[in-house]
């Protein structure tokens, strides 16, 4: 079966999707970006676009390289500071929060520090940055990432960021804001959301293509199939003919 | 009030909040003085060996790169850096065998254009050492409780985490909810570079754009270096002082460096330079390569303004300039797909 769109764009598309107008969202670098700005131009006009160094509300002209380049404030609502962000989200006025990572486990707790030993890393990753920030205070997280068995892990090296740590109750015994926590996790296999009941990671749709089969032989932990799984849309012509506008040089989107 | 965890990171920085006020008294005047100086003379008198460095700015945004290379000119050593969010600073300054421990919240990448060669081997291979962890917004609260003179600032940020367990943060419960609260220890680097848009003789500076954590930090430095793009006269500042981010007591040296955050974004004059970034990556994947890059960029040049000749002067200034701008669109030499 031949397609005419890349994973990127259908993970841009899928993602921008369940971004909705009138409410906020806390962006970082690449993706992220792209499904922000996506979801401006098309079906959330007034989304609220805010980057950690201090980007309120812009209207992002091209994809920034940074999240602090200066098109994260181009003809924005304020040039603020990162205090000013971070402040609003753990105040509890962001909705969604964007993040990746190199490992996730069942709870959507999140790897960005260390593979190996944190004293003694074999590979030593970049930290936290603003992710442990957004995990612990947006309400709802949004995880993008790759998928396969040594990035959906039974057990993470270093837990970086907060998902539901251990279970149901979890964030909230450890002091993190009620009612916060990750929404969806989108992979180039499926999209997945999170049992009521038990905080763990449950299939919602695969992608055009891809089995159920296909999901779990890609996890290293179980993954809760329900009755219903769904099937997401590819992304149509005048949405990728956009993608290619907010990101002319394919530094994400690809070629 | 009970410790109910505390993390195991080393705790950099800290000073009892008296102490701090009396090495204020002592040591930063308030005496409206011309702080003009050059860069050699205000990194050879302010950075000691050993100290605790920090950049304002954020990632490769309108970070004092030409102070951070005369460290590296001046050989400094066993510097501990404060990883908030350090990009191409910690990568430079570690590469050069100047910082060999390090506080993350953020480093050892590039962003968008993947991970940084050689600071990643020497953490990877134990010559420079990651101390504590911290996220973001950990690290500026840090800053933020040095600002305002108090021992610890209360969050709700890195609670359940490894983070926290290898931060020096503690958590306790909160008298007033009854929750569990981390308590980030003040943080006072010993020196602060700044690279600001504008800033008078006796320090007054200001920048255009966002401010990111330059409030918190300028406050929280015991020394701070401001390099600006232009020295203004005193009456620029006093006409729109509701634009100026750090007053001059704070200041401890101002110098003039013309394109002084080159190779990184300088808001509303010049964008990220990413030949000059893709050259260092790429060099940067070997030891050999690395010591080209000083040999030619740093150690074989006596300024900025020489260096700024190797990397096209004047027409690659325009030209950033032109793209910063939205004029021109941008070149994107090798920049790599998004790693997730």
């Amino acid at each position: 079966m031949s397609q005419d769109y890349n994973s990127t764009e259908l993970l841009a598309t899928v993602a921008a999707g369940l971004l909705e107008d009138n409410k906020s969202v806390f962006v970082g670098t690449g993706l992220p970006m792209i499904a922000a700005m996506l979801a401006q131009r098309t079906h959330a006009p007034n989304l609220l676009i805010v980057f950690e160094a201090g980007g309120i509300g812009p209207q992002v002209p091209v994809l920034p390289i940074s999240v602090g380049d200066s098109r994260t404030f181009y003809r924005a609502v304020a040039a603020s500071s990162m205090h000013d962000v971070m402040s609003a989200s753990q105040a509890g006025y962001l909705d969604y929060g964007f993040l990746g990572a190199a490992q996730i486990d069942r709870y959507g707790n999140l790897n960005t520090t260390v593979i190996g030993e944190w004293a003694n890393p074999t590979v030593r990753l970049p930290g936290s940055g603003g992710a442990n920030d957004v995990g612990s205070s947006c309400w709802r997280t949004i995880i993008v990432m790759r998928q396969d068995r040594r990035r959906f892990v039974e057990r993470l090296d270093f837990l970086t960021t907060p998902g539901y740590l251990d279970g149901p109750g979890a964030r909230e015994r450890a002091g993190l804001p009620a009612g916060s926590g990750p929404y969806r996790v989108i992979t180039q296999l499926g999209v997945y959301g999170f049992d009521e009941q038990t905080r763990r990671m449950m299939v919602l749709a695969t992608h055009p293509g891809v089995t159920v089969d296909e999901l779990q032989a890609n996890s290293g932990f179980e993954l809760i199939v329900p009755a219903q799984v769904g099937t997401t849309e590819p992304p149509p012509p005048e949405v990728r003919r956009t993608l290619r506008e907010i990101d002319p040089t394919g530094m994400v989107i690809g070629k | 009030m009970d410790v109910l965890q505390a993390g195991q990171g080393t705790l950099i920085g800290w000073h009892d909040p008296d102490e701090q006020r009396a090495w204020v008294a002592a040591n930063k005047s308030r005496a409206l003085k011309d702080k003009r100086t050059t860069l050699r003379e205000a990194i050879a008198e302010t950075v000691s060996d050993g100290a605790l460095l920090a950049c304002g700015g954020f990632g490769h945004i309108r970070v004092s790169m030409a102070a951070v290379y005369e460290i590296v000119r001046q050989r400094k050593r066993n510097l501990t850096f404060c990883g908030k969010t350090a990009v191409h600073d910690s990568d430079i300054l570690i590469a050069a065998g100047c910082v060999n421990r390090i506080e993350v919240a953020y480093a050892f990448g590039h962003e968008l254009r993947g991970l940084s060669p050689a600071s990643r081997r020497a953490v990877e291979h134990g010559r420079c050492q990651v101390v504590a962890e911290i996220s973001n917004a950990g690290y500026q609260w840090r800053f933020l409780a040095a600002a305002m003179g108090l021992p610890f600032i209360p969050t709700r940020v890195m609670l359940g985490t490894d983070t926290l367990a290898h931060s020096s943060a503690r958590v306790v419960e909160d008298p007033f909810s009854g929750k569990p609260v981390a308590l980030l220890p003040a943080c006072y680097p010993d020196v602060v570079l700044m690279h600001v848009h504008r800033c008078d003789r006796h320090g007054n500076a200001q920048i255009d754009g966002i401010a990111i954590e330059d409030f918190e930090l300028a406050r929280a430095a015991r020394r701070l270096i401001v390099t600006t793009e232009e020295i203004v006269d005193e009456e620029v500042i006093r006409s729109q002082p509701w634009r100026t981010l750090v007053p001059y007591y704070l200041v401890d040296a101002v110098v003039e460096v013309r394109y002084g955050a080159h190779p990184t974004l300088m808001p509303g004059q010049y964008y990220f330079d990413e030949e000059h970034i893709h050259k260092w990556l790429e060099l940067s994947t070997t030891e050999e390569g690395v010591a080209e890059y000083f040999e030619r960029y740093v150690y074989g040049v006596e300024s900025h303004a020489e260096y700024l000749e190797l990397i096209g002067g004047e027409a690659q200034m325009e030209y950033l300039r032109q793209v910063e701008l939205l004029e021109t669109p941008l070149r994107t030499p090798g920049v790599e797909e998004e790693r997730r």
